[in-house]
């Protein structure tokens, strides 16, 4: 049986703690005495047949919906969108679990006599997927069958003739999605739930959505009030979403949701990887013989050699669970599966929040982790990583370890490259980013031509990451970012340190000298339950 | 007297060229520059008075002199040897404080009746250039009968002296020929948005000058160093990058589309280039919209560039020369109102050249802006 997270309290015996950063690793001994460790839960048991488990959940929905296969007559109009490159992270060896879910759909499909079916990628304003990553996630067989006949493709959230206005919700917010899943008789969208703040009606209402009804989520007053967004009952952006969701079930877009979770086993059990998720004591001294070759290696490696490495990497994760029918009802069933893996209870909050941020992030797979991406994960994933309270308390300071270098991938990020040098060069306040720079970004004719034509995300996405930090920025006193370039770290407004004793020195200037730390020990993800 | 001369020495000039590629402002050591004993220069005329300086800048076209790599064009309209300097504050004999307006017009080289221009008051379009009762010269500080500032003491017509306000410092008014220079740039400058490329003295002036006489102008600035940024957004750039940034921010603020090989298909409508150096042309042409206009501030040398974008986006190339006799007016206003005598960061005197010419090569990088020599406790100055 897995053993769940716990909490470590650091002691004079407790060996160094792994710090992931970036394409390489570092070993940290945290002070003891006043330190302590929140370690994920190991990799919840597998489902034994996936396939079956699928098929059981599509007869058997969850919340007011008939069976799948109910659902299905000849002559309709089928559309099945599923989560894109950003989940999950990193990517699943193959086969992807949306493939094994998607041709379970479409072999239902067929048995119903459907012959109207397209596919799509529901990226919402994220870049578009190679045709290799879209094998990846549907697999050959699904791909070479519709793609080559225009039926699987990308959703495109500047495409006017191909966006279809629905109504607004009763705060005004507009709900615009793709046209073709708005008009079918019904969709069937294919979720990878990595966290919980995947899935629900963020599925449809975000995935599909374009700039214009998007902005209604995913601005600062969202961020600021959603505490935090992993915790869907105190999240204004699940919120919003919600409220969309019921503008499109009253404007009659039939939605059959799909949400399957994973296992942590982010690393596997073999071979050399398999080390980072193993607890640093119950290292073997062969163990530790790879983990000092692992890294000597890596520190050696040309920085594009590195990142090749760790981009060639697919996790062996273990599907745990499939949910499928009623949109919230699904949900619900997930996020508790979700929490089952992740939730680790911890006391009180800390002044000190450690992490070391690995080297991908929902936004550079196959990619570069650049500095606005280094803030988005830390000050906006790992840091709301909560139920209950941050982990650090207001006014506390918040420890990162990465390289942060200055680069950026000018395919995949040319509008993050210009928010870094004329928006960040400027202010990093979030609501006068939002305030003076969002429209001129968002509505970038260059841009927009990248987005739509390139693997470029749109122009406003840099904006989004810094908004996902909204919340980290208010709430904490201070960040450092521990071996980060220094020209880089001070563009983002946070403070470089070489090492980690430099860090925790510089955080006691605002928190004193005998401040309390806590380690968030991720990847694996763990998520923690503030008490 | 003691005065810095730079003679016609051809092994020495090829000296200087070398050293002046290892290390900028290596051409002070071994070049045709040299601290010499020589007799006051005479008065060439009536009318002609002894200035003695007090503070004498060290300009980009000195540097490029002492390094070598200015152009063959000066030739004909420079006189050998001669004492460089033409950024002048100096003192009359009844102590008069007074600035140089150091192009010498028809008016200064005695041609009578003077030329259209002279008479327009364009001294820097003077028609007879090289001609006149003097060695040639186009301005002081490179003309033989003159002299210039980096001296103890040299000539100038009373045409030429702009007297100084008790207000002003010294500092400040040693920048007052520059800031006429930057005070005529603008002066060109029609545009809206304007994008200037450097930010050494002339370029922040030029931004100053800019801000100053509009307003509602949008200016987007280069800086290579920390203190060049604080001073430029100071000065009135709406925003300052740094020079590789300068081609993506032009297209994010104009809106334009981007080519493969990262050309724009729009630009800016004026770009202000006050380096003149082949890459920051070459930058000019790429952000320039078609239809725009480059105004060439800083002193070009003899460079490669390609100029395919200016014939293909009709691209008009205008220089910079200078200023008329008017813009000194406005530059006294504008070093008194902004103070910019805190833009002179370092001093020397005569005999410490080498190191003067070096810090003045290496100002950006070394945090300063602008190097001048002190002649005011020059022990000679005083007894001639």
């Amino acid at each position: 049986m897995p053993r769940p997270g716990f909490v470590l309290e650091v002691d004079k015996s407790t060996p160094p703690i792994l710090f992931h950063h970036g394409e390489s690793l570092r070993l940290e001994r945290l002070p003891a005495g006043r330190s302590r460790v929140l370690y994920p839960g190991e990799p919840l048991d597998a489902l034994d047949d996936v396939d079956g488990a699928i098929r059981q959940a599509l007869d058997n929905p969850l919340g007011d919906s008939e069976p799948l296969r109910a659902l299905l007559r000849p002559g309709m109009k089928l559309t099945i969108a599923f989560d894109d490159i950003s989940l999950p992270l990193p990517p699943m060896r193959r086969p992807d679990v949306r493939q094994r879910v998607i041709e379970a759909v479409l072999d239902l499909a067929a048995a119903a006599g459907v012959d109207d079916v397209h596919l799509i990628a529901a990226l919402a304003l994220h870049r578009r997927m190679t045709e290799a990553e879209l094998r990846h996630a549907v697999g050959d067989r699904v791909y070479d069958a519709f793609a080559p006949h225009g039926l699987l493709y990308n959703h495109d959230a500047e495409d006017p003739d191909n966006l279809a206005f629905l109504g607004s919700t009763e705060q005004g917010e507009e709900v615009e999605i793709n046209k073709r899943a708005a008009d079918s008789d019904l969709l069937v969208y294919v979720n990878i739930n990595l966290v919980s703040m995947d899935g629900g009606w963020k599925s449809t209402a975000t995935g599909l959505a374009s700039y214009r009804s998007l902005r209604h989520h995913h601005n600062v007053r969202t961020m600021l009030q959603s505490r935090s967004f992993m915790d869907r009952h105190k999240s204004e952006l699940h919120s919003s979403n919600w409220r969309m969701g019921e503008v499109l079930r009253k404007s009659g877009v039939q939605i059959f949701q799909i949400e399957t979770t994973l296992n942590n086993d982010t690393f596997g059990t073999s071979g050399p990887m398999s080390v980072l998720q193993k607890r640093e004591w119950e290292w073997t001294a062969r163990d530790r013989a790879t983990f000092i070759g692992m890294k000597a290696g890596l520190d050696r490696m040309p920085t594009k050699a590195r990142r090749k490495i760790f981009n060639s990497w697919k996790a062996p994760y273990g599907v745990t669970s499939v949910q499928a029918g009623e949109v919230e009802a699904v949900h619900e069933a997930t996020t508790a599966n979700v929490f089952k893996q992740q939730l680790v209870e911890i006391e009180g909050q800390t002044d000190i929040l450690t992490m070391g941020l690995p080297y991908i992030c929902p936004y550079n797979v196959n990619s570069i982790m650049n500095p606005i991406l280094v803030m988005c994960l830390g000050l906006g994933y790992f840091f709301n990583m909560y139920r209950g309270r941050p982990l650090v308390r207001e006014g506390g300071v918040l420890i990162m370890s990465h390289p942060t270098p200055w680069e950026f991938n000018p395919v995949h990020h040319p509008s993050y490259i210009d928010f870094f040098e004329q928006v960040l060069a400027d202010t990093t306040d979030p609501l006068e980013i939002e305030a003076k720079y969002e429209k001129q970004y968002a509505e970038d004719e260059w841009y927009r031509h990248l987005y739509r034509t390139s693997y470029a995300y749109h122009g406003v996405h840099p904006f989004y990451m810094w908004y996902w930090g909204s919340h980290a920025l208010s709430h904490l006193g201070k960040v450092i970012i521990v071996g980060g370039e220094a020209r880089s770290v001070r563009r983002l407004g946070f403070t470089p340190a070489s090492t980690l004793n430099d860090a925790l020195e510089m955080a006691s200037d605002v928190v004193g000298r005998h401040g309390t730390i806590t380690h968030l020990h991720n990847p694996p993800i763990v998520m923690a339950d503030v008490t | 007297m003691k005065a810095l001369v730079f003679s016609r020495k051809p092994a020495k000039f090829a000296a200087a060229m070398l050293a002046g590629r290892l290390s900028p402002g290596g051409g002070a050591k071994v070049g045709p520059l040299a601290l010499r004993d020589v007799d006051p220069p005479d008065l060439p005329g009536p009318g002609w008075v002894r200035v003695r300086p007090r503070l004498a800048g060290i300009c980009g076209s000195d540097l490029a002199t002492i390094d070598g790599t200015s152009s063959r064009w000066f030739e004909p309209i420079v006189s050998f040897p001669f004492t460089p300097g033409h950024e002048v504050v100096g003192e009359l004999d009844d102590g008069t404080r007074v600035v140089i307006v150091p192009v010498l017009s028809c008016v200064a080289r005695g041609i009578s009746p003077v030329c259209g221009s002279c008479a327009a008051g364009a001294i820097n379009h003077c028609e007879r250039l090289g001609y006149g009762d003097l060695e040639p010269g186009l301005q002081c500080g490179f003309c033989e009968s003159t002299g210039g500032g980096w001296s103890t003491l040299m000539v100038a017509h009373q045409d030429q002296l702009v007297a100084v306000p008790d207000a002003v410092s010294d500092e400040a008014a040693v920048l007052v020929e520059p800031t006429a220079c930057a005070v005529h740039a603008a002066r060109q400058v029609t545009a809206t948005r304007v994008a200037v490329i450097g930010a050494g003295t002339l370029g922040l002036l030029t931004i100053a000058a800019l801000r100053s006489t509009r307003p509602g102008l949008e200016i987007l600035a280069t800086a290579k160093h920390p203190h060049q940024r604080a001073l430029a957004a100071e000065l009135g750039a709406d925003a300052v990058v740094a020079p590789g940034e300068l081609d993506r921010a032009i297209r994010s603020r104009t809106g334009s589309m981007r080519l493969d090989n990262g050309q724009l298909t729009d630009g800016i409508e004026a770009v202000v280039d006050c380096v003149g150096s082949a890459e920051s042309l070459a930058q000019a042409l790429r952000i320039a919209a078609p239809g725009g206009t480059i105004h060439v501030v800083g002193m070009p040398g003899v460079t490669t560039v390609d100029l395919t974008p200016l014939w293909q986006r009709e691209v008009a190339l205008r220089g910079a020369y200078a200023y008329e006799r008017a813009d000194f007016d406005a530059a006294i206003g504008l070093v008194t109102s902004l103070d910019l005598g805190r833009l002179v960061t370092a001093t020397y005197p005569l005999g410490r050249y080498e190191d003067a010419v070096a810090h003045a090569a290496t100002a950006g990088a070394r945090g300063a802006v602008k190097i001048a020599f002190d002649l005011r406790s020059e022990r000679e100055r005083n007894s001639i």
